[in-house]
Order: structure tokens, then C-alpha cells, then sequence
């Protein structure tokens, strides 16, 4: 499935609902659900900056793919909630794809006021260092391939 | 019989000074419960806004026409007023700044810069809020001062022994909040200043969160400094008063240079103006100011006392509907305290209980609220927090006791 995909399929989900505090409960449920991230990951380097709550994000290149695991503070469900509908949709794809990724999903589900503000734990530097991570493997990924020209 | 203070107060009267609160919110009927952050404007303080630019919009003191005339003139009643609110004994006490922290600031820089030195030792308390902090620290690194720090007990109260044993000759400056902003506990100041004074110390009292509720006496507390915002009792943002001792306020250098707070200007030297001018460099924020006597008036009108009384009961209802929640502590339990309930919730983030709630309608606050070193002393890395003013209801708690409910059913 690629992003979009995804992204889609989530929207598909969210459409269920018609009240925010259902939504809500939905990505409440979803972070439930998110594995554990093993304990060495959870370390300050891996800390999200902006986020009011503990959310830690670790990332790593599994073969040709990008692959994020994120936790947060056990009391911090919303954050938690949020962070996995981003690994769900970002991780285990190509650096690039990610890189260029077009997140609409975020105003489409009909909580952009509590995914873009800063209260609901900084999704937006969520994004940003998930892709972060992501332009840093394409840029190797062309250097790479420059040097074999 | 006493009547109670709901009965003196017409609620839904008040309600229809504040259109503001009259709103749907996330599809449910608003609620606002942060009011420790700032609270709404009523209508006659709008009206006197919008009254100045419409009417007499000019700069003030030196101008003269007939509008500045008569902007100067709306200007300086308001520095009467807030003289009176104050009970200050001389007008020229009261100095105009952007609010609280804007007082506290020229304190630490004028007083603080000129008369403490090296080992002098500042005290503040545990509950402060990072604007009664930070300003101190500044003077203390540039001056080599001491910052001492008044412990508090499991209920949130100053533990007074403490603080006796923290004063001394090295004592110089005293600066502790009147009503805690995180918990609302109100501090016994008068006692405060009263031992500051008998080791020659000069004290500052941060008003932020007891200007609204609590009668204020400058000269019966006989404190040095006493500091306020306008927009915590009912006014504008970006006003504010510090009244200081005419003798204490004279005897400190001018801090921001400019227009107004000179006397004459060559380029060899400037001679300063008087008392309040002195330290109120450039164009002030005339309108706020002038509406920051119509806020003091909608508050004389009500009476300070009824406001109180009635705030009181809505705390003393929320702390007991509180109850209802299972897991739910209140942090600051001591026994003087204005309006606020401040509560964390066992296993529940406290930024997810905003989040809920302000999907039901419902505005509080969540965070540390500016004061981190409290909640390090409570072991806590914030709350959630629900101020109460003049037009809110017991009505309106029930809906929070709700809303929290639904928070515990969504989480746990």
C-alpha cells in the first residue's frame, strides 16, 4: 500500500465518526495498540522537542525502507495515539517517498485543530523529524547512486 | 439572616456584560474556566476601548488640544483609581508598566541594580511564577546576589518557620506572590512583610491572581512594591500598575530612557521627571489604561466583598463536586485560597484532560502554568487547572465534573 493509500484508508475510518470526542477515542485506541518500544530506544536524543508530553521516536534504515518505532510517557494517550497513525502511515517505506510525503490526511480526518496545535503533543515535530531522518537517507541514497555512475 | 452573595449578585445579569461567554464552542455551550489566565472583558470595558479611539484618540500630557486634554485627563483618573483600589497613599505611587511582569522587572532593575551587591540575598518562595523568578536570577548573576527560596508543605503553605530562618542582615529583598497562580493559595503577606521589614529588607508582592479577588491595602500590608495586571480583573491586556513608596520609588534611578520621564535633555545631561513620569518612558498604552479604570469601576460597582464571597462559594462547590472523580487530587489544599482548583488525575496526562475537555466546551488549563519548580516540588510535571470569576456557575462545575467523567471513561 503506498502513503496515500494509507492515508486514505485512515480517512475511510475516521469518516465513521461525526463527533471530535469520538475521533479522539479512536486515536486513544490506536495508541493502545502501538508495540511497546524497546527501553534503549527511550533515550533524550530520541525525545520529540515541542512536545508538552514524553514521546520518544527511534529511527533506522531496515533494508531500502525507513522504519520508525515512537512511544510515549503510559499517561500520555493522545500523543501516543497520534504518533502511531504517522508510523502506521510513514514507516517501512522508501526514504524518498516519505521525504516528499503530502500528509493531508491531517485536515481530511477532521481534527486539524487537534492534530496541528501544540497541545495535542507536537505533531508537527513529529512529522518533521520523521522526515528529517527520511531526507538525510535519499540524500545518501543519490550520493550513492552518483558514485556509480 | 445573611443573605448569600448569589442573592446580592444578579449571575445572569453579569453573564450579559461578558457576549464573549455566549458562545458554542466544539458544538456544546462554552464554559471558561481560565480565568487565572485572564479573564473576559464586560461590555462597558470594551465600549470604554473602543469609546477613546472613536471619541478622543490623541497622545496624552503634552498636547494642547482639546482631545489630549481630554485623553490626559481619562488617563490620570485612572491612575486615581487604581491609587484608590490600592489604597495607596499618594497618586504619583502609582507607575503604568504592561503588567506584571513588566513591574517586576523594573523593580530588579532599578531597585535591584542600584542598592543589592554581592552576598546580599534575595528571598522568594516555592510557588512562584517564573516572572517572580527569572527577573531575580538576572539581578543575581549580574550582581552576585543570593536567590533564597521559602519551602511549602504537602498542602501547598509557606512553611513561615522557614522562612524565619532564611532572613537575616544579608537580607536585602523580599518578593513573594500574594494568591499562588498554580493552586490559589493566598500567602499571609502582611506577616511576610512584617519580618522583611525587621531585618531592613524591601519587599515586593506579586498581585496578579489577588488583585480580582481579595481587598487590597497597600499601606495597612506596608509593602514596598505591590504589583498587578489589568487583564486579570476584568480589563485589557498590556497594562498593568506597580505601586511603590514615594520615598522608595524617588530614591531608585529611571530604568527605560525616552520622551515624558525627562525634565530637560542636552546632549551633556538629562535631568529626570518626577514621580509616576520618571518611569514612564514613551507613548504609554493610553487606551488600556483608560479602560483599566472602567474595568476598576465594573468591579467597585459589584463590590469587591460580593465578588469574593460568591467566587468562594463556587470554589467551595467544585472542591466538594470534585470529589466525584475517582483518582482525582487537588494540588494546594490550603486552608486560604481564592478560586481555583488545580487537580492532576491518576494515570490521565494532564494535556489529554485539556484536550477532552475543550472538546466538550469546556476551556481550562494544563501545564506547569509557569511555575516548574513547584510542580518538580509536588513531583509532578503539571495540571490541569479551572479558575473561577464572577460570571461563572455551579451549573457550569457540574458540566466540568461531567466532562471529567467522560475524560476517565475515554482514558482508563
Amino acid at each position: 500500500m503506498t502513503i496515500n493509500e494509507k492515508q486514505d484508508e485512515i480517512i475511510e475510518e475516521f469518516d465513521l465518526f461525526d463527533d471530535q470526542l469520538d475521533k479522539t477515542q479512536y486515536i486513544i485506541d490506536l495508541g493502545k495498540k502501538l508495540p511497546p518500544m524497546p527501553e534503549q530506544y527511550q533515550t533524550d536524543d530520541n525525545l520529540i522537542r515541542g512536545c508538552q508530553s514524553k514521546v520518544w521516536l527511534h529511527s533506522e534504515m531496515q533494508g531500502t525502507n525507513v522504519h520508525f518505532e515512537a512511544d510515549s510517557e503510559p499517561t500520555a494517550q493522545i500523543s501516543k495515539g497520534l504518533v502511531s497513525l504517522l508510523i502506521r502511515i510513514l514507516s517501512d517505506e522508501k526514504p524518498e517517498a516519505v521525504a516528499s510525503a503530502d500528509l493531508y490526511f491531517i485536515d481530511r480526518i477532521g481534527l486539524s485543530s487537534l492534530v496541528t496545535s501544540r497541545r495535542a503533543g507536537g505533531l508537527a515535530s513529529m512529522i518533521q523529524q520523521m522526515k528529517q531522518f527520511a531526507t538525510q537517507q535519499a540524500a545518501k541514497n543519490q550520493t550513492a547512486a552518483q558514485s556509480t555512475l | 439572616m445573611e443573605i448569600a452573595p448569589h442573592e446580592i449578585l444578579d449571575i445572569e445579569a453579569i453573564r450579559r456584560d461578558f457576549p464573549i461567554l455566549d458562545q458554542v464552542v466544539n458544538g456544546r455551550q462554552l464554559v471558561y474556566f481560565d480565568n487565572a489566565a485572564t479573564t473576559q472583558k464586560p461590555l462597558p470595558v470594551l465600549k470604554a476601548l473602543a469609546g477613546y479611539y472613536e471619541g478622543y484618540n490623541a497622545n496624552i500630557h503634552r498636547g494642547i488640544h482639546a482631545l489630549a486634554e481630554k485623553a490626559t485627563s481619562a488617563f490620570e483618573l485612572s491612575r486615581r483609581a487604581i491609587q484608590q483600589f490600592l489604597n495607596a497613599a499618594h497618586v504619583e505611587e502609582i507607575i503604568f508598566t504592561y503588567g506584571t511582569t513588566d513591574g517586576i522587572n523594573l523593580v530588579a532593575q532599578t531597585y535591584g541594580r542600584r542598592f543589592l551587591n554581592t552576598g546580599d540575598e534575595i528571598i522568594i518562595t516555592t510557588m512562584e511564577h517564573h516572572s517572580n523568578i527569572v527577573p531575580w536570577q538576572m539581578l543575581c548573576e549580574e550582581k552576585g546576589c543570593v536567590l533564597k527560596v521559602i519551602p511549602i508543605d504537602d498542602n501547598g503553605d509557606l512553611i513561615l518557620e522557614e522562612y524565619e530562618k532564611l532572613l537575616s542582615e544579608r537580607t536585602k529583598f523580599v518578593s513573594v506572590v500574594h494568591v499562588s497562580n498554580a493552586m490559589g493559595i493566598i500567602n499571609p503577606v502582611k506577616t511576610i512583610i512584617e519580618k522583611a521589614h525587621a531585618v531592613g529588607a524591601k519587599v515586593l508582592i506579586d498581585g496578579a491572581q489577588a488583585s480580582s479577588h481579595i481587598d487590597i491595602d497597600v499601606q495597612d500590608l506596608d509593602t514596598d512594591f505591590y504589583v498587578f495586571s489589568a487583564h486579570k480583573l476584568y480589563g485589557p491586556t498590556g497594562m498593568g500598575a506597580l505601586y511603590g513608596k514615594r520615598d522608595v520609588l524617588d530614591s531608585m534611578p529611571p530604568w527605560r530612557g525616552g520622551g515624558e520621564m525627562i525634565k530637560e535633555v542636552t546632549f551633556e545631561k538629562t535631568t529626570y521627571n518626577d514621580l509616576p513620569y520618571k518611569f514612564e518612558a514613551g507613548t504609554p498604552n493610553i487606551a488600556d489604561v483608560i479602560a483599566t479604570y472602567t474595568a476598576l469601576e465594573y468591579i467597585n460597582n459589584l463590590g469587591k466583598k460580593n465578588l469574593a464571597a460568591y467566587e468562594h462559594s463556587l470554589l467551595e462547590y467544585a472542591t466538594e463536586a470534585l470529589k466525584d472523580i475517582e483518582g482525582l487530587r487537588i494540588i494546594g489544599q490550603g486552608a486560604e485560597k481564592i478560586s481555583v482548583v488545580s487537580f492532576v488525575i491518576d494515570g490521565i496526562h494532564h494535556q489529554d484532560t485539556g484536550v477532552i475537555l475543550d472538546q466538550q466546551g469546556i476551556a481550562v488549563r494544563t501545564g506547569h502554568h509557569c511555575t516548574q519548580p513547584l510542580m518538580r516540588r509536588f513531583n509532578i510535571t503539571g495540571t490541569t487547572r479551572a479558575s473561577f470569576a464572577v460570571y461563572n456557575t455551579k451549573e457550569e462545575i457540574d458540566r466540568l465534573v461531567q466532562g471529567l467523567h467522560r475524560v476517565r471513561k475515554m482514558m482508563l
